[in-house]
Protein backbone atom coordinates (compact mmCIF):
# COMPACT_ATOMS: atom_id res chain seq x y z
CA UNK A 1 0.00 0.00 0.00
CA UNK A 2 1.26 2.98 -0.97
CA UNK A 3 -0.80 5.39 0.77
CA UNK A 4 0.05 3.98 3.81
CA UNK A 5 3.70 4.94 3.22
CA UNK A 6 3.06 8.96 3.42
CA UNK A 7 3.81 9.76 6.57
CA UNK A 8 1.24 13.09 6.80
CA UNK A 9 -1.88 10.21 5.30
CA UNK A 10 -0.43 7.85 8.18
CA UNK A 11 -0.65 10.83 10.91
CA UNK A 12 -4.09 11.84 9.82
CA UNK A 13 -5.63 8.65 9.65
CA UNK A 14 -4.22 8.03 13.53
CA UNK A 15 -5.64 11.56 14.58
CA UNK A 16 -9.04 10.67 13.00
CA UNK A 17 -9.11 7.26 15.14
CA UNK A 18 -8.34 8.50 18.12
CA UNK A 19 -10.71 11.53 17.63
CA UNK A 20 -13.38 8.71 16.85
CA UNK A 21 -13.11 7.04 19.87
CA UNK A 22 -12.17 9.93 22.35
CA UNK A 23 -15.20 11.80 21.23
CA UNK A 24 -17.89 10.01 22.25
CA UNK A 25 -16.29 8.48 25.23
CA UNK A 26 -15.64 12.37 26.33
CA UNK A 27 -19.23 12.75 26.03
CA UNK A 28 -19.56 10.70 29.07
CA UNK A 29 -16.79 12.26 30.86
CA UNK A 30 -18.72 15.16 30.37
CA UNK A 31 -21.50 14.27 31.58
CA UNK A 32 -20.74 12.29 34.89
CA UNK A 33 -18.38 15.39 35.54
CA UNK A 34 -15.03 12.99 35.21
CA UNK A 35 -12.78 15.74 33.43
CA UNK A 36 -10.42 15.46 36.44
CA UNK A 37 -10.78 11.55 35.96
CA UNK A 38 -9.90 11.73 32.59
CA UNK A 39 -6.76 13.79 33.39
CA UNK A 40 -5.40 11.67 36.06
CA UNK A 41 -5.46 8.47 34.43
CA UNK A 42 -3.72 10.44 31.41
CA UNK A 43 -1.35 11.83 33.69
CA UNK A 44 -0.81 8.59 35.68
CA UNK A 45 0.44 6.83 31.89
CA UNK A 46 3.79 8.83 32.16
CA UNK A 47 4.79 6.02 34.64
CA UNK A 48 3.39 3.53 32.08
CA UNK A 49 5.74 4.53 29.64
CA UNK A 50 8.59 4.24 31.88
CA UNK A 51 7.71 0.79 32.84
CA UNK A 52 7.38 -0.19 30.37
CA UNK A 53 10.77 0.88 28.35
CA UNK A 54 12.48 -0.92 32.12
CA UNK A 55 10.59 -4.08 31.62
CA UNK A 56 10.79 -4.28 28.16
CA UNK A 57 7.08 -4.66 27.33
CA UNK A 58 5.20 -2.72 25.03
CA UNK A 59 4.45 0.90 25.38
CA UNK A 60 0.80 0.27 24.87
CA UNK A 61 0.68 -2.42 27.11
CA UNK A 62 2.30 -0.60 30.07
CA UNK A 63 0.57 2.68 29.57
CA UNK A 64 -3.13 0.76 30.12
CA UNK A 65 -2.12 -0.95 32.54
CA UNK A 66 -0.87 1.94 34.66
CA UNK A 67 -4.51 3.90 33.45
CA UNK A 68 -6.22 1.03 34.20
CA UNK A 69 -4.27 0.83 37.78
CA UNK A 70 -4.89 4.57 38.66
CA UNK A 71 -8.55 4.84 37.29
CA UNK A 72 -9.40 1.02 39.90
CA UNK A 73 -7.46 3.59 42.24
CA UNK A 74 -9.30 6.57 42.51
CA UNK A 75 -12.85 4.95 42.52
CA UNK A 76 -11.56 2.45 45.18
CA UNK A 77 -10.47 5.68 47.10
CA UNK A 78 -13.92 7.65 46.10
CA UNK A 79 -15.67 9.24 49.07
CA UNK A 80 -13.38 7.78 51.76
CA UNK A 81 -12.66 11.14 53.65
CA UNK A 82 -11.49 13.46 50.69
CA UNK A 83 -13.44 15.52 48.14
CA UNK A 84 -13.50 13.53 44.51
CA UNK A 85 -11.69 16.74 43.28
CA UNK A 86 -8.50 16.72 46.29
CA UNK A 87 -7.69 12.74 45.81
CA UNK A 88 -7.93 13.37 41.95
CA UNK A 89 -5.44 16.56 41.93
CA UNK A 90 -3.41 14.47 44.36
CA UNK A 91 -3.20 11.12 42.25
CA UNK A 92 -2.64 13.16 39.17
CA UNK A 93 0.34 15.32 39.94
CA UNK A 94 1.85 13.18 41.78
CA UNK A 95 1.94 10.59 39.40
CA UNK A 96 2.83 12.57 36.60
CA UNK A 97 6.07 13.32 39.22
CA UNK A 98 6.77 9.84 39.42
CA UNK A 99 6.58 9.17 35.93
CA UNK A 100 9.14 11.72 35.11
CA UNK A 101 11.51 10.84 37.69
CA UNK A 102 10.96 6.92 36.75
CA UNK A 103 11.92 8.02 33.35
CA UNK A 104 15.17 9.45 34.37
CA UNK A 105 16.53 6.74 35.95
CA UNK A 106 16.20 4.65 32.07
CA UNK A 107 19.74 5.74 31.63
CA UNK A 108 20.36 3.33 29.48
CA UNK A 109 17.53 4.41 27.14
CA UNK A 110 17.85 7.35 25.33
CA UNK A 111 14.52 8.71 25.26
CA UNK A 112 12.83 11.81 23.84
CA UNK A 113 10.70 13.00 26.77
CA UNK A 114 8.76 15.56 25.16
CA UNK A 115 7.35 12.66 22.53
CA UNK A 116 5.46 11.42 25.41
CA UNK A 117 4.25 14.58 26.71
CA UNK A 118 3.15 16.21 23.81
CA UNK A 119 2.72 13.19 21.37
CA UNK A 120 4.80 12.45 18.11
CA UNK A 121 1.63 11.95 15.39
CA UNK A 122 4.18 12.43 12.58
CA UNK A 123 6.05 9.20 13.61
CA UNK A 124 3.31 7.40 13.68
CA UNK A 125 3.94 4.03 12.28
CA UNK A 126 2.02 1.22 10.33
CA UNK A 127 2.10 -0.65 13.87
CA UNK A 128 0.81 2.26 15.85
CA UNK A 129 -1.70 2.83 13.39
CA UNK A 130 -2.80 -0.91 13.53
CA UNK A 131 -2.91 -0.23 17.54
CA UNK A 132 -4.64 2.99 17.43
CA UNK A 133 -7.43 1.85 14.99
CA UNK A 134 -7.71 -1.67 17.07
CA UNK A 135 -8.07 0.24 20.33
CA UNK A 136 -10.76 2.78 18.76
CA UNK A 137 -12.52 0.20 17.21
CA UNK A 138 -12.42 -1.90 20.44
CA UNK A 139 -13.95 1.11 22.61
CA UNK A 140 -16.09 2.26 19.93
CA UNK A 141 -17.71 -1.69 20.00
CA UNK A 142 -17.41 -0.63 24.21
CA UNK A 143 -19.70 1.79 24.01
CA UNK A 144 -22.18 0.64 21.59
CA UNK A 145 -22.78 -2.09 23.52
CA UNK A 146 -23.25 -1.17 26.34
CA UNK A 147 -25.09 2.47 25.32
CA UNK A 148 -28.37 2.41 26.94
CA UNK A 149 -26.89 1.14 30.21
CA UNK A 150 -23.89 3.45 30.47
CA UNK A 151 -27.02 6.27 30.18
CA UNK A 152 -28.87 4.69 32.37
CA UNK A 153 -26.12 4.29 35.21
CA UNK A 154 -25.23 7.90 34.24
CA UNK A 155 -28.63 10.06 34.83
CA UNK A 156 -28.55 7.66 37.94
CA UNK A 157 -27.61 5.20 39.86
CA UNK A 158 -30.79 3.67 41.86
CA UNK A 159 -32.77 4.11 38.28
CA UNK A 160 -29.83 1.66 37.33
CA UNK A 161 -30.58 -0.66 40.11
CA UNK A 162 -34.13 -0.29 39.42
CA UNK A 163 -33.92 -1.24 35.85
CA UNK A 164 -31.63 -4.20 36.90
CA UNK A 165 -28.46 -2.70 35.95
CA UNK A 166 -25.59 -2.24 38.37
CA UNK A 167 -23.71 0.96 38.03
CA UNK A 168 -20.54 0.29 39.31
CA UNK A 169 -20.23 -2.44 36.35
CA UNK A 170 -21.23 0.60 33.74
CA UNK A 171 -18.41 2.42 35.73
CA UNK A 172 -15.90 0.26 35.08
CA UNK A 173 -16.62 -0.44 31.89
CA UNK A 174 -15.92 3.90 31.30
CA UNK A 175 -12.86 3.20 33.32
CA UNK A 176 -11.64 0.43 31.01
CA UNK A 177 -12.78 2.05 27.59
CA UNK A 178 -10.68 5.45 29.50
CA UNK A 179 -7.75 3.54 30.04
CA UNK A 180 -7.87 1.99 26.00
CA UNK A 181 -8.11 5.81 24.56
CA UNK A 182 -5.40 6.70 26.83
CA UNK A 183 -3.09 4.41 25.40
CA UNK A 184 -3.95 4.32 22.45
CA UNK A 185 -4.05 8.76 22.30
CA UNK A 186 -0.67 8.88 23.65
CA UNK A 187 1.10 8.63 20.50
CA UNK A 188 -1.33 11.06 19.21
CA UNK A 189 -1.49 13.89 21.49
CA UNK A 190 0.54 12.84 24.23
CA UNK A 191 -0.13 12.79 27.62
CA UNK A 192 -0.39 16.44 29.00
CA UNK A 193 -3.14 17.00 25.84
CA UNK A 194 -5.28 13.49 26.49
CA UNK A 195 -7.64 15.07 28.54
CA UNK A 196 -8.42 17.55 25.50
CA UNK A 197 -9.01 15.18 23.03
CA UNK A 198 -11.92 14.09 25.10
CA UNK A 199 -13.68 17.03 26.64
CA UNK A 200 -13.10 19.25 23.89
CA UNK A 201 -15.21 18.08 21.13
CA UNK A 202 -17.58 16.97 23.50
CA UNK A 203 -18.30 20.56 24.98
CA UNK A 204 -18.39 21.88 21.09
CA UNK A 205 -21.27 19.39 20.38
CA UNK A 206 -23.34 20.29 23.12
CA UNK A 207 -25.14 23.68 21.93
CA UNK A 208 -26.36 21.50 18.68
CA UNK A 209 -27.42 18.55 20.12
CA UNK A 210 -30.80 17.75 21.49
CA UNK A 211 -30.04 13.46 22.49
CA UNK A 212 -27.10 11.98 23.71
CA UNK A 213 -26.43 10.02 20.56
CA UNK A 214 -26.36 13.12 17.84
CA UNK A 215 -24.08 14.68 20.34
CA UNK A 216 -21.83 11.93 20.52
CA UNK A 217 -22.35 11.79 16.60
CA UNK A 218 -21.44 15.37 16.18
CA UNK A 219 -18.45 15.48 18.90
CA UNK A 220 -17.40 12.63 16.96
CA UNK A 221 -17.21 14.64 13.63
CA UNK A 222 -15.97 17.58 15.39
CA UNK A 223 -12.98 16.02 16.88
CA UNK A 224 -12.08 14.58 13.31
CA UNK A 225 -12.23 17.58 12.10
CA UNK A 226 -9.56 18.95 14.21
CA UNK A 227 -7.44 16.36 14.35
CA UNK A 228 -7.41 16.47 10.27
CA UNK A 229 -7.30 20.48 10.16
CA UNK A 230 -4.85 20.46 13.07
CA UNK A 231 -2.60 18.71 11.50
CA UNK A 232 -2.72 20.36 8.11
CA UNK A 233 -2.24 23.37 10.08
CA UNK A 234 0.93 22.13 11.85
CA UNK A 235 2.41 21.26 8.51
CA UNK A 236 1.47 24.56 6.74
CA UNK A 237 2.68 26.63 9.94
CA UNK A 238 5.51 24.07 11.32
CA UNK A 239 3.63 23.90 14.65
CA UNK A 240 3.93 20.82 17.07
CA UNK A 241 1.25 18.90 15.76
CA UNK A 242 -0.66 17.33 19.05
CA UNK A 243 -0.93 20.92 20.32
CA UNK A 244 -2.07 22.57 16.92
CA UNK A 245 -4.90 19.65 16.80
CA UNK A 246 -5.65 20.66 20.29
CA UNK A 247 -6.00 24.68 19.12
CA UNK A 248 -8.29 23.76 16.58
CA UNK A 249 -10.05 22.16 18.66
CA UNK A 250 -10.54 25.08 20.81
CA UNK A 251 -11.59 27.01 18.59
CA UNK A 252 -13.74 25.04 17.26
CA UNK A 253 -15.62 25.12 20.93
CA UNK A 254 -15.59 28.82 20.69
CA UNK A 255 -16.94 28.88 17.22
CA UNK A 256 -19.44 26.34 18.51
CA UNK A 257 -20.28 28.17 22.51
CA UNK A 258 -20.84 31.70 20.44
CA UNK A 259 -22.88 29.98 17.74
CA UNK A 260 -25.16 28.19 20.86
CA UNK A 261 -25.50 31.34 22.37
CA UNK A 262 -27.18 33.26 19.45
CA UNK A 263 -29.10 30.14 18.74
CA UNK A 264 -30.52 30.70 22.50
CA UNK A 265 -30.96 34.15 22.12
CA UNK A 266 -32.90 33.96 18.70
CA UNK B 1 -49.64 -13.80 47.59
CA UNK B 2 -47.66 -10.62 48.36
CA UNK B 3 -45.61 -8.38 46.10
CA UNK B 4 -42.79 -8.31 48.58
CA UNK B 5 -41.89 -9.45 52.11
CA UNK B 6 -39.66 -8.18 54.16
CA UNK B 7 -38.49 -10.62 57.09
CA UNK B 8 -36.14 -8.92 59.84
CA UNK B 9 -34.32 -6.92 57.68
CA UNK B 10 -31.07 -5.37 58.86
CA UNK B 11 -29.11 -2.78 56.64
CA UNK B 12 -25.70 -1.85 58.40
CA UNK B 13 -23.90 0.89 56.74
CA UNK B 14 -20.24 1.50 57.80
CA UNK B 15 -20.49 0.20 61.21
CA UNK B 16 -24.36 1.88 61.94
CA UNK B 17 -27.28 0.14 62.09
CA UNK B 18 -29.41 1.77 59.89
CA UNK B 19 -32.52 -0.47 60.03
CA UNK B 20 -32.86 -3.12 62.31
CA UNK B 21 -35.52 -5.98 62.40
CA UNK B 22 -37.95 -4.58 59.99
CA UNK B 23 -40.67 -7.11 58.73
CA UNK B 24 -43.12 -5.50 56.04
CA UNK B 25 -45.17 -7.09 53.47
CA UNK B 26 -46.86 -5.40 50.60
CA UNK B 27 -50.14 -7.25 49.33
CA UNK B 28 -51.40 -6.26 46.04
CA UNK B 29 -53.17 -3.43 45.04
CA UNK B 30 -52.52 -1.31 48.40
CA UNK B 31 -51.15 2.32 49.40
CA UNK B 32 -48.45 1.79 52.10
CA UNK B 33 -47.02 5.05 52.85
CA UNK B 34 -43.38 5.00 55.14
CA UNK B 35 -42.82 7.99 57.41
CA UNK B 36 -40.18 8.81 59.59
CA UNK B 37 -37.97 11.67 60.78
CA UNK B 38 -34.69 12.47 58.76
CA UNK B 39 -32.09 9.71 59.09
CA UNK B 40 -34.94 7.30 60.14
CA UNK B 41 -33.91 4.49 57.33
CA UNK B 42 -36.63 5.77 54.64
CA UNK B 43 -34.75 5.98 51.57
CA UNK B 44 -32.55 2.68 52.77
CA UNK B 45 -35.92 0.36 53.07
CA UNK B 46 -37.07 1.46 49.74
CA UNK B 47 -33.58 1.07 48.57
CA UNK B 48 -33.46 -2.51 50.16
CA UNK B 49 -36.69 -3.53 48.34
CA UNK B 50 -35.35 -2.48 44.55
CA UNK B 51 -32.79 -4.38 45.25
CA UNK B 52 -29.79 -1.30 45.59
CA UNK B 53 -28.70 -2.38 48.50
CA UNK B 54 -27.64 -5.81 50.40
CA UNK B 55 -29.38 -6.51 53.81
CA UNK B 56 -26.69 -6.98 56.35
CA UNK B 57 -29.36 -9.73 58.26
CA UNK B 58 -32.46 -11.04 57.59
CA UNK B 59 -34.15 -11.19 54.20
CA UNK B 60 -36.26 -9.24 51.40
CA UNK B 61 -38.18 -11.89 49.11
CA UNK B 62 -40.09 -10.12 45.82
CA UNK B 63 -43.03 -12.19 43.99
CA UNK B 64 -41.42 -14.16 40.70
CA UNK B 65 -41.51 -11.51 38.30
CA UNK B 66 -42.45 -8.72 40.22
CA UNK B 67 -42.10 -5.38 38.25
CA UNK B 68 -41.03 -2.48 40.04
CA UNK B 69 -41.58 1.15 39.09
CA UNK B 70 -39.71 3.52 40.65
CA UNK B 71 -40.04 7.20 40.85
CA UNK B 72 -36.91 8.19 42.34
CA UNK B 73 -35.93 10.99 45.17
CA UNK B 74 -35.35 14.58 43.15
CA UNK B 75 -33.29 13.13 40.12
CA UNK B 76 -30.60 15.25 38.95
CA UNK B 77 -29.65 15.88 35.17
CA UNK B 78 -26.77 17.46 34.52
CA UNK B 79 -27.46 20.31 31.54
CA UNK B 80 -24.55 19.35 29.75
CA UNK B 81 -26.75 16.38 28.99
CA UNK B 82 -29.09 16.41 26.43
CA UNK B 83 -32.16 14.74 26.70
CA UNK B 84 -35.61 14.90 25.48
CA UNK B 85 -38.05 13.66 27.44
CA UNK B 86 -39.08 10.76 24.50
CA UNK B 87 -35.28 9.87 24.94
CA UNK B 88 -35.65 9.71 28.47
CA UNK B 89 -38.47 7.16 28.59
CA UNK B 90 -36.47 5.08 26.34
CA UNK B 91 -33.72 4.43 29.07
CA UNK B 92 -32.44 1.79 29.33
CA UNK B 93 -35.32 -0.08 27.02
CA UNK B 94 -36.58 1.29 24.12
CA UNK B 95 -40.11 1.73 24.51
CA UNK B 96 -42.97 2.35 21.09
CA UNK B 97 -44.07 5.76 20.58
CA UNK B 98 -47.53 4.87 21.44
CA UNK B 99 -46.43 3.47 24.75
CA UNK B 100 -44.40 6.43 25.61
CA UNK B 101 -47.40 8.34 24.49
CA UNK B 102 -50.01 6.24 26.83
CA UNK B 103 -47.85 6.80 30.05
CA UNK B 104 -47.26 10.13 29.38
CA UNK B 105 -51.24 10.84 29.15
CA UNK B 106 -51.51 8.58 32.42
CA UNK B 107 -48.57 10.74 34.25
CA UNK B 108 -50.77 13.72 33.08
CA UNK B 109 -47.32 14.94 31.25
CA UNK B 110 -49.20 13.86 27.59
CA UNK B 111 -47.97 17.34 25.86
CA UNK B 112 -43.77 16.67 27.51
CA UNK B 113 -43.07 14.40 24.60
CA UNK B 114 -40.92 16.81 22.72
CA UNK B 115 -39.25 19.40 25.86
CA UNK B 116 -35.83 18.88 27.34
CA UNK B 117 -35.13 16.98 30.49
CA UNK B 118 -33.31 20.05 31.72
CA UNK B 119 -35.64 22.49 30.66
CA UNK B 120 -38.33 20.96 32.87
CA UNK B 121 -40.75 22.61 35.86
CA UNK B 122 -40.31 20.08 39.14
CA UNK B 123 -44.01 19.23 38.88
CA UNK B 124 -43.80 18.43 35.15
CA UNK B 125 -40.63 16.55 36.03
CA UNK B 126 -42.27 14.68 38.83
CA UNK B 127 -44.73 13.86 36.01
CA UNK B 128 -42.16 12.38 33.27
CA UNK B 129 -40.95 10.46 36.52
CA UNK B 130 -43.66 8.99 36.85
CA UNK B 131 -44.47 8.13 33.17
CA UNK B 132 -41.43 6.61 33.10
CA UNK B 133 -41.81 4.19 36.00
CA UNK B 134 -45.07 3.20 34.41
CA UNK B 135 -43.64 2.46 31.18
CA UNK B 136 -43.18 -1.32 32.35
CA UNK B 137 -46.77 -1.38 33.60
CA UNK B 138 -45.64 -2.01 37.56
CA UNK B 139 -47.79 -4.32 39.69
CA UNK B 140 -45.24 -1.86 42.68
CA UNK B 141 -44.71 1.74 42.25
CA UNK B 142 -42.03 2.93 44.09
CA UNK B 143 -42.21 7.00 45.61
CA UNK B 144 -39.17 8.45 47.37
CA UNK B 145 -39.95 11.73 48.42
CA UNK B 146 -41.38 12.43 44.98
CA UNK B 147 -42.43 16.05 45.65
CA UNK B 148 -39.86 17.08 47.49
CA UNK B 149 -39.40 20.50 45.85
CA UNK B 150 -42.87 21.16 45.04
CA UNK B 151 -45.08 23.46 46.52
CA UNK B 152 -48.29 22.23 48.81
CA UNK B 153 -50.39 22.53 45.68
CA UNK B 154 -48.02 20.84 43.47
CA UNK B 155 -47.75 17.85 45.46
CA UNK B 156 -51.20 17.69 46.34
CA UNK B 157 -52.14 17.14 42.30
CA UNK B 158 -49.44 14.76 42.13
CA UNK B 159 -50.45 12.41 44.76
CA UNK B 160 -53.77 12.92 43.50
CA UNK B 161 -52.27 11.78 40.09
CA UNK B 162 -50.87 8.57 41.48
CA UNK B 163 -54.60 7.55 43.26
CA UNK B 164 -55.80 8.15 40.06
CA UNK B 165 -53.08 6.09 38.29
CA UNK B 166 -53.50 3.39 40.72
CA UNK B 167 -57.00 3.01 39.93
CA UNK B 168 -56.63 2.72 36.65
CA UNK B 169 -53.62 -0.06 36.46
CA UNK B 170 -54.02 -1.22 40.06
CA UNK B 171 -50.65 -1.47 41.27
CA UNK B 172 -49.38 -1.17 44.48
CA UNK B 173 -47.75 1.95 45.76
CA UNK B 174 -45.09 2.20 48.27
CA UNK B 175 -43.96 5.82 49.19
CA UNK B 176 -41.65 7.46 51.66
CA UNK B 177 -42.91 10.79 52.84
CA UNK B 178 -42.56 13.59 55.49
CA UNK B 179 -45.09 15.33 54.31
CA UNK B 180 -47.49 13.33 56.39
CA UNK B 181 -50.61 15.88 56.27
CA UNK B 182 -51.04 15.34 52.24
CA UNK B 183 -49.88 11.94 52.03
CA UNK B 184 -51.45 9.75 55.17
CA UNK B 185 -55.00 10.14 53.90
CA UNK B 186 -54.64 8.55 51.00
CA UNK B 187 -52.94 5.32 52.79
CA UNK B 188 -54.50 2.37 53.32
CA UNK B 189 -51.59 1.55 55.68
CA UNK B 190 -48.93 3.88 57.47
CA UNK B 191 -45.58 2.68 58.61
CA UNK B 192 -43.74 4.72 60.76
CA UNK B 193 -40.45 3.70 60.73
CA UNK B 194 -37.28 5.23 63.45
CA UNK B 195 -34.87 2.60 62.62
CA UNK B 196 -36.92 0.04 63.43
CA UNK B 197 -41.06 0.23 62.81
CA UNK B 198 -42.57 2.12 65.43
CA UNK B 199 -45.98 1.46 64.70
CA UNK B 200 -48.07 0.85 61.74
CA UNK B 201 -51.49 0.44 60.27
CA UNK B 202 -54.20 2.49 59.12
CA UNK B 203 -53.62 6.42 58.81
CA UNK B 204 -56.06 7.31 62.14
CA UNK B 205 -54.10 4.47 64.27
CA UNK B 206 -51.26 5.68 63.42
CA UNK B 207 -51.68 9.63 63.96
CA UNK B 208 -53.08 8.68 67.41
CA UNK B 209 -50.21 6.48 68.15
CA UNK B 210 -48.02 6.83 70.98
CA UNK B 211 -45.16 6.11 69.71
CA UNK B 212 -46.05 8.08 66.60
CA UNK B 213 -46.97 11.52 68.33
CA UNK B 214 -43.39 10.99 70.16
CA UNK B 215 -41.71 11.04 67.05
CA UNK B 216 -43.78 14.01 65.58
CA UNK B 217 -45.04 15.47 68.23
CA UNK B 218 -49.08 16.06 68.04
CA UNK B 219 -48.09 19.29 66.23
CA UNK B 220 -49.31 17.93 62.65
CA UNK B 221 -52.65 16.57 64.46
CA UNK B 222 -53.92 19.95 63.02
CA UNK B 223 -52.61 19.77 59.57
CA UNK B 224 -53.44 15.98 58.99
CA UNK B 225 -57.34 16.74 60.26
CA UNK B 226 -57.12 19.75 57.87
CA UNK B 227 -56.23 17.91 54.73
CA UNK B 228 -58.71 15.07 55.51
CA UNK B 229 -61.30 17.32 54.86
CA UNK B 230 -59.82 18.84 51.84
CA UNK B 231 -59.53 15.49 50.79
CA UNK B 232 -62.99 14.67 51.40
CA UNK B 233 -64.25 17.76 49.46
CA UNK B 234 -62.43 17.03 46.50
CA UNK B 235 -63.81 13.24 46.33
CA UNK B 236 -67.08 14.17 47.33
CA UNK B 237 -68.66 14.81 43.79
CA UNK B 238 -67.19 12.44 41.97
CA UNK B 239 -67.27 9.35 44.09
CA UNK B 240 -68.84 7.95 47.41
CA UNK B 241 -66.45 6.06 48.87
CA UNK B 242 -65.93 8.72 51.95
CA UNK B 243 -64.71 6.42 54.05
CA UNK B 244 -62.01 8.71 56.08
CA UNK B 245 -64.60 11.37 56.73
CA UNK B 246 -65.44 10.66 60.04
CA UNK B 247 -61.84 9.79 60.95
CA UNK B 248 -61.36 13.82 60.18
CA UNK B 249 -64.42 14.68 62.15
Amino acid sequence: MTLLDDFLIRAALAGIGVALAAAPLGCFVVWRRMAYFGDATAHASILGVALALSFDVSIFAGVLATALAMATTVSALAGRGYAMDTLLGVLAHSSLAFGLVAVSFLSGVRIDLMAYLFGDILAVGRGDLAVIWGGAALVLALLWWRWSALLTATLNPDLAHAAGIDPRREQMVLTLALALVVAVAIKVVGVLLIAAMLLIPAAAARPFAATPERMAAIAALLGMLAASGGLQLAFVFDTPAGPSIVCLAAALFAAASTAGLLLRRR
Amino acid sequence: MSLISLEGLSVTYGGNTVLSGVTLTINPGEIVTVVGPNGSGKSTLLRSVIGALKPSGGSVARAPGLRIGYVPQKLHIDPTLPLTVRRFLSLPARVSDARAAEALEQAGAGNLAARQMSGLSGGQFQRVLLARALLTNPQLLILDEATQGLDQPGSAAFYQQIEKVRQEIGCAVLMVSHELHVVMAASDRVVCLNGHICCEGAPEHVATAPEYRALFGTGTQGALALYRHEHNHSHDHDCNHDHHHEAAE
